[in-house]
């Protein structure tokens, strides 16, 4: 071995089936790409790799397709499935899956733009509310008033963009919260997170929990 | 123009969308069919397969957390369906794939040929790979998954998905060489 020493070299011919298949992430890529340029044994061996690639799409594909009857057998079975009542967490998570997937990236960076302006605010009033400096009228959110979901403890929540619909379903379901409100001007969902009112401690305590999870990006306490 | 996205139907699906999930059938079931076809090597058990592991994404789609693809995660449950089918089949038929697995390769006609081209040769030895050898180069090479999303679909680590894609290979070159196709590896 003239460039690469063995160790490193078996490293990289593991990486080589998922480079061929262009399934590595750009870290591994650039490693293989240098290891594939500087070390002509492993270039050969890579070709061997491509050509496996190349038959074993060639073999499936020659494979051919099911018959219809795989598709009657199915929905014939989902016919004698009981009927179900649409989940009321699904279809909100459905909307807004499909709200976010209808948007263009330049709609997206404008929103993204929106809602640090609206972080901003936010944590101004945050801030504002706990030095007791409350302003004359109160604070309420421009979409979500907030007497909505009637009494309970509730919370202001921003999810990441890249949190898909089944994801918030997960974190929603899981931490037993619905959606009662939103979303406002930066994307704020109104929250609840428990059916009465709570002491602001434990408000605090749940706002602390909520935030390690990656699906949040923001989220504050809501009177 | 903008697809639906299979997350998108999945949660169509949760709320009983008949049509979303004919749309998630038409868009997977050919992958789905010919990676568990490429298992079982049954047509017909291969549709039976197929329409259960659909009939369960209906049942679970309000479960489907997101933590993976959508496809990854029909190739996971199509897998434990059809491993579930292998286990069922008769002894006499396992003995009989056993006994072509472990065939005398002497130069017949088809063999010699072969030779001739190496791409015909790789596509037999193929065929010829273990269980669990062909499912792990299917998913690499054919169903494009990462090393994270095998781990997944085969429940392994992901360091031992690596290695068994490794040995897998390796036995390719073996599988070639006694066709009388040396690679020089390994």
């Amino acid at each position: 071995m003239n460039t690469v020493n063995e160790r490193q070299r078996d490293d990289i011919e593991e990486l080589l089936p998922w480079h061929a298949a262009g399934t590595l992430d750009h870290r591994d890529m650039q490693r293989v790409e240098s290891a594939l340029a500087a070390d002509p044994e492993l270039a050969r061996r890579y070709e061997m790799v491509r050509e496996e690639l190349a038959q074993t799409i060639h073999l499936n594909e020659t494979l051919g397709a099911p018959s219809p009857r795989a598709m009657a057998a199915l929905f014939a079975k989902i016919d004698a499935e009981p009927a179900r009542r649409p989940r009321l967490s699904a279809v909100l998570m459905a909307r807004i899956g499909e709200f976010f997937a209808a948007l263009s990236p330049r709609t997206l960076a404008w929103s993204a733009t929106a809602a640090a302006l609206a972080i901003v605010l936010q944590a101004g009033l945050i801030a504002g509310v706990l030095l007791g400096e409350k302003s004359p009228s109160g604070y309420e959110t421009a979409s979500a008033p907030a007497n909505v979901g009637g009494p309970g403890a509730y919370v202001l929540i921003r999810f990441q963009p890249q949190a898909n619909a089944a994801a918030i379903d997960h974190f929603l379901e899981t931490n037993k919260l619905s959606i009662v409100g939103g979303p406002s001007a930066g994307g704020l969902y109104r929250v609840r997170v428990a059916a009465v009112k709570l002491p602001s401690d434990d408000v605090d305590r749940i706002v602390r929990t909520l935030q390690t999870d990656k699906v949040v990006a923001f989220i504050a306490v809501s009177e | 123009m903008q697809t639906t996205s299979d997350e998108v139907l999945i949660g169509r699906i949760a709320n009983g969308d008949r049509l979303a999930m004919q749309v998630l059938f038409a868009r997977h079931h050919v992958a789905v069919y010919r990676f568990v076809l490429r298992m079982v090597r049954n047509d017909a058990t291969a549709e039976d397969v197929i329409s259960d592991v659909f009939l369960d994404v209906w049942r679970q789609a309000g479960s489907f957390a997101g933590r993976s693809a959508v496809s990854t995660w029909l190739l996971s449950i199509a897998r434990f369906k059809a491993l579930s089918a292998l286990r069922r089949r008769p002894e006499a038929e396992l003995d009989e794939e056993m006994a072509e697995a472990i065939e005398d390769h002497a130069d017949d006609p088809e063999v010699a040929l072969a030779k001739k081209d190496k791409g015909a040769a790789l596509r037999q030895c193929l065929t010829k790979l273990s269980t669990e050898h062909r499912e792990i180069v299917d998913l690499v090479y054919y169903h494009e998954k990462s090393v994270e999303e095998v781990a997944a679909i085969v429940g392994i680590p992901e360091a031992t998905v690596k290695t068994r894609m490794f040995y897998a290979r390796k036995k390719l070159s073996e599988l070639l060489k006694e066709r009388g196709i040396d690679r020089g590896w390994p």
